[in-house]
């Protein structure tokens, strides 16, 4: 590719993202009213999405092969407890990662 | 009057709003440097001066995107290819812009720019805070997505620059962003009154992602979520009210 090729992918990547992104404003905007079905969606969408956050953040992990996910699980086990325990987002998120770091440097290794 | 006393010490409320948002982000910071950096170290390892990863990050600022970004500059050109595969992978950004239509609602180039940096980290941020009473909401959502965007632009550009010296071990550190998503899945939990859309999204994408595979799981799984959701509208309603 040249430099200009190069230019231009990023500038269609750069497009296809901001499109993502901007056209549910631009379809809907502020001063006219948002159909039901989507003011439905807009309520209802959220936290499934946030489930699915979790399930592609865990994408690259193979539960049949190489650890199988255990220092996945423990880890994640351990962010609900510290969470449901003390609800202190920092100390949970905190607390998880050093455990996953030090299963997948030591034990898991 | 609400106006008046605004103007009056934009600075103040700035700076609150800032000090408000900016624990929120620290998880962020940390995994965005990190990423940020991976990505940088990826980018001169594929032959990429430092220009790239730091030109990339701010504009495109959609972190898996810009690992992909990496293979589709190093292939042939095709700039249609390039687009509509950025289409897919960034899709679920639709849904995000759904769900902030009432959120995002200001005017101008701040509302514009909430939309630009509407990546994974700061719509769940700006979704699921509590953000206090005497706090300007929409300089919270600023600062939350600015935060963000400088953070991934310095891990970037850190990586670029830095990454061909340096070695260390920090196997494991991008768990950051696996425990920030589940703590935000269970923020999420403890407001809402029915636990079905959690549930749908966490068990339909693990499905999707166990028949379709990683690369292809992500569009998969937003039509069944999208068709569940749409099927269940006169139940999940009635329970709204």
């Amino acid at each position: 590719m040249t430099t200009i090729q190069r230019i231009l992918t990023i500038a269609v990547i750069v497009l296809g993202t901001m499109l993502t992104r901007f056209l549910p404003f631009l379809v809907f905007p502020k001063d006219k009213p948002v159909p039901g079905y989507i003011q439905y969606l807009g309520k209802v969408l959220a936290p499934a999405v946030f489930g699915l956050l979790v399930v592609y953040s865990l994408k690259g992990v193979s539960l049949f092969s190489g650890n199988h996910a255990i220092p996945e699980i423990i880890s994640i086990g351990l962010v609900v407890l510290l969470h449901l325990w003390k609800r202190q987002m920092l100390v949970s998120i905190a607390g998880g990662t050093i455990c996953y770091m030090l299963l997948v440097q030591t034990v898991f290794s | 009057m609400e106006q008046k006393k605004l103007r009056e010490n934009r600075r103040g409320v700035r700076k609150k709003a800032f000090l408000a948002a900016w624990p929120y982000t620290i998880p962020i910071m940390t995994g965005f440097l990190f990423l940020g950096f991976t990505y940088g170290v990826y980018m001169r390892a594929s032959g990429f001066s430092v220009w790239y990863p730091m030109i990339m990050s701010v504009t495109i600022f959609a972190g898996s995107m810009e690992f992909v970004a990496v293979n589709m500059l190093l292939g042939a050109f095709h700039p249609l290819q390039a687009f509509l595969m950025t289409l897919m992978i960034n899709a679920r950004h639709l849904f995000y812009g759904i769900s902030m239509l009432d959120r995002y609602n200001g005017k101008g180039i701040k509302k514009w720019y909430l939309v630009f940096g509407m990546c994974d980290e700061s719509f769940s941020v700006n979704y699921t805070a509590s953000i206090p009473e005497d706090v300007d909401r929409e300089w919270f959502q600023f600062f939350v997505t600015f935060l963000n965007h400088c953070y991934w632009f310095a891990g970037a550009t850190l990586g670029g620059v830095f990454g061909p010296m340096i070695h260390f071990d920090l196997k494991g550190l991008d768990f950051v962003m696996t425990a920030m998503f589940v703590v935000i899945f269970m923020d999420q939990w403890r407001k809402e009154s029915s636990h079905v859309s959690s549930v749908l999204g966490l068990g339909l994408s693990f499905l999707c992602l166990l028949i379709f595979g990683s690369e292809n799981f992500i569009i998969p799984s937003m039509a069944v979520i999208l068709g569940v959701l749409t099927l269940l509208r006169g139940t999940l309603e009635k329970e709204e009210v």
